[in-house]
């Protein structure tokens, strides 16, 4: 596999997502919205009434499940990028020159995560660094240290996210195969983040303890299975003769 | 040089494309003729390595069809103009072109020479930082003949390049397929328009599933029956009518003085009908060939295969 050729497919689907203005807002807004927003959420509703703030015992509790945002986000903002970038392309009927060209299945394929992968991931550790920037700022008199850059963040950023990412690329690819309207296939897509939001809630209900490094690792490494899984399956899906002959 | 030799393409219990055998020469251009559904997309699939065959073989230039370490060398080679476009709208026609030369390996200089070269011939150099989405249908068909150009292959496969563009865009498209040929590039052309195939091609091959008949046009047009030559005469006179029976040609219809003749081969019996009708005092005011022309042997063949 030339991982040139999947960069030269990746650049072209760059250059054309800076054209889209509903994926430039996907991708850096949603994420700036959520990290200012948390970081307000807890400034304004711990201070609401006179009181005095959120406990220390409610903020590391609170604290790490909102880092799962960011899982959350993993899943969706991915989900939409190549959401467009396999069914947009099936719409443009422009799949066939490309697969007429001397680039292999793998290497499309590659190059089509890489532009669902990247921008989102960078969008969504920009706005985790700002974030964890301003939390600290807001929960550091009530905790008397800052709470980030922490170990477990630290997996969730690095490791989970990434993984949810690449999962939300391989599910689409999966989809992209059934459906062949970009909207449609975005509403399925999305349909990834379902188990992080049901991570999230779990951890707000302290059912998942997900400020414990152990319970993190365990659900990165079912991630990692899952990946796996879904990588054979979007390979077997994403076969030129399967494009042209199977798919809708 | 493309050469298949029962190639053969079955989807489930469904064939697409049966046992077809063909030699398309260097330089040649080549004409495929079929209705909607009669395998020419599969073929051309099958050719470009796009999907497999079922059976049979198939070769372009030295390498073999369907053999995998030869497919990414195959598609190297050729340029394919699909039915449909397929640009990136968004994208401007420079962009468009760059991207697939960047695909196929062409430098920098090559892409930049033959974006300027084919956009230029095509007449969309002025337009080359236009998103492609704003073309009309006939600027689209230009561009995607370019893109399929742009690593300078010397076998072409063109679908339907001139399926719904309007007649000057039809054109400019069949002008420049001409001039490709001068060029000696060996162009594989799937359509349905018989005008364009018998105007353009060197050969032709109807296929309706299975290949009914492959020749030139004159060939084509000669495998069938049937074809009339019809003379108006000044005069007709029962002296021209004894000159004509003496000749070795079918059924002679008169009307008023116009006499329309079956013949086998009016190219060849024409000159001594004409002859015949002077030598026995007749004037010729016309003489014309009916029926039999691509389209009548087109028809024929197509229907003989429902």
């Amino acid at each position: 596999m030339r991982l040139s050729k999947s960069w030269i497919i990746a650049e072209k689907d760059f250059k054309t997502f800076r054209k889209r203005k509903n994926i430039i807002y996907t991708i850096i807004v949603v994420p700036l919205i959520v990290s200012f927003l948390l970081p307000i959420v807890i400034d304004y509703a711990g201070h609401k009434n006179g009181a005095s703030g959120f406990p220390a015992s409610e903020i590391i509790t609170l604290l790490p499940a909102f880092t799962f945002f960011y899982l959350i986000l993993a899943g969706m903002i991915p989900s939409t990028i190549a959401s467009y970038s396999l069914v947009g392309e099936k719409v443009e009927k422009s799949l066939e020159p490309l697969l007429a060209t001397p680039t292999t299945d793998s290497e499309i394929l590659l190059g089509k995560g890489i532009a669902a992968f990247i921008p989102p991931i960078a969008a969504i550790l920009g706005g985790a660094t700002i974030f964890m920037v301003l939390m600290d700022l807001v929960t550091q008199d009530k905790l008397g240290y800052y709470f980030f850059p922490n170990w477990n963040a630290a997996i969730v950023l690095f490791l989970m996210v990434p993984l949810a990412a690449i999962m939300s690329v391989e599910w689409n690819v999966i989809v992209s195969s059934k459906v062949s309207d970009v909207r449609v296939a975005q509403q399925i897509g999305v349909l990834v983040m379902l188990p992080f939001a049901g991570i999230y809630v779990a951890g707000e209900l302290n059912l998942i303890p997900l400020g414990v490094t152990n319970n993190l690792l365990i659900i990165a490494g079912i991630l990692l299975v899952v990946d796996l899984l879904l990588l054979f399956v979007a390979r077997a899906t994403f076969r030129r003769e399967e494009i042209l002959t199977k798919w809708k | 040089m493309i050469e298949t030799k029962n190639l053969t393409r079955k989807f489930g219990e469904l064939t697409a494309v049966d046992s077809v055998s063909l030699r398309v020469e260097d330089g040649e251009v080549f004409g495929f003729l079929g209705p909607n559904g009669a395998g020419k997309t599969t073929t051309v699939r099958m050719l470009c390595c796009l999907i497999s065959k079922t059976s049979g073989e198939a070769r372009i230039g030295d390498y073999e069809i369907g053999n995998a370490a030869d497919s990414l060398k195959i598609r190297k080679i050729i340029g394919l103009v699909p039915d449909n476009v397929g640009l990136y709208d968004t994208l401007s026609a420079y962009d468009n072109l760059d991207f697939y030369g960047k695909l196929y390996d062409c430098t920098e200089a090559q892409r930049k020479e033959n974006i300027e070269r084919f956009l230029k011939m095509l007449g969309l150099w002025e337009k080359k930082d236009v998103a492609a989405g704003t073309f009309s249908k006939g600027m689209k068909q230009k561009l995607a003949i370019a893109r399929s150009l742009i690593h300078d292959p010397q076998i072409l496969f063109m679908d339907e390049p001139t399926a719904n563009l309007d007649p000057e865009s039809s054109r400019t498209v069949r002008d420049f397929i001409l001039d490709l040929k001068k060029e000696k590039r060996t162009i594989f052309l799937n359509t349905h328009n018989l005008d364009e195939a018998q105007r353009i091609c060197d050969k032709i091959a109807i296929l309706n599933t299975k290949l009914m008949a492959i020749g030139t046009t004159e060939e084509l047009e000669r495998s069938v029956s049937g074809r009339k030559t019809v003379i108006q005469l000044e005069q007709l006179s029962d002296a021209i009518l004894a000159a004509l029976k003496k000749l070795p040609v079918g059924n002679v219809a008169v009307d008023g003085n116009k006499l329309t003749i079956d013949v086998a081969n009016p190219e060849k019996e024409n000159a001594a009908i004409v002859e015949a009708i002077i030598r026995a005092g007749g004037h010729v005011q016309s003489v014309t060939v009916v029926g039999s022309s691509l389209e009548d042997a087109y028809l024929k063949l197509v229907r003989e295969a429902k």
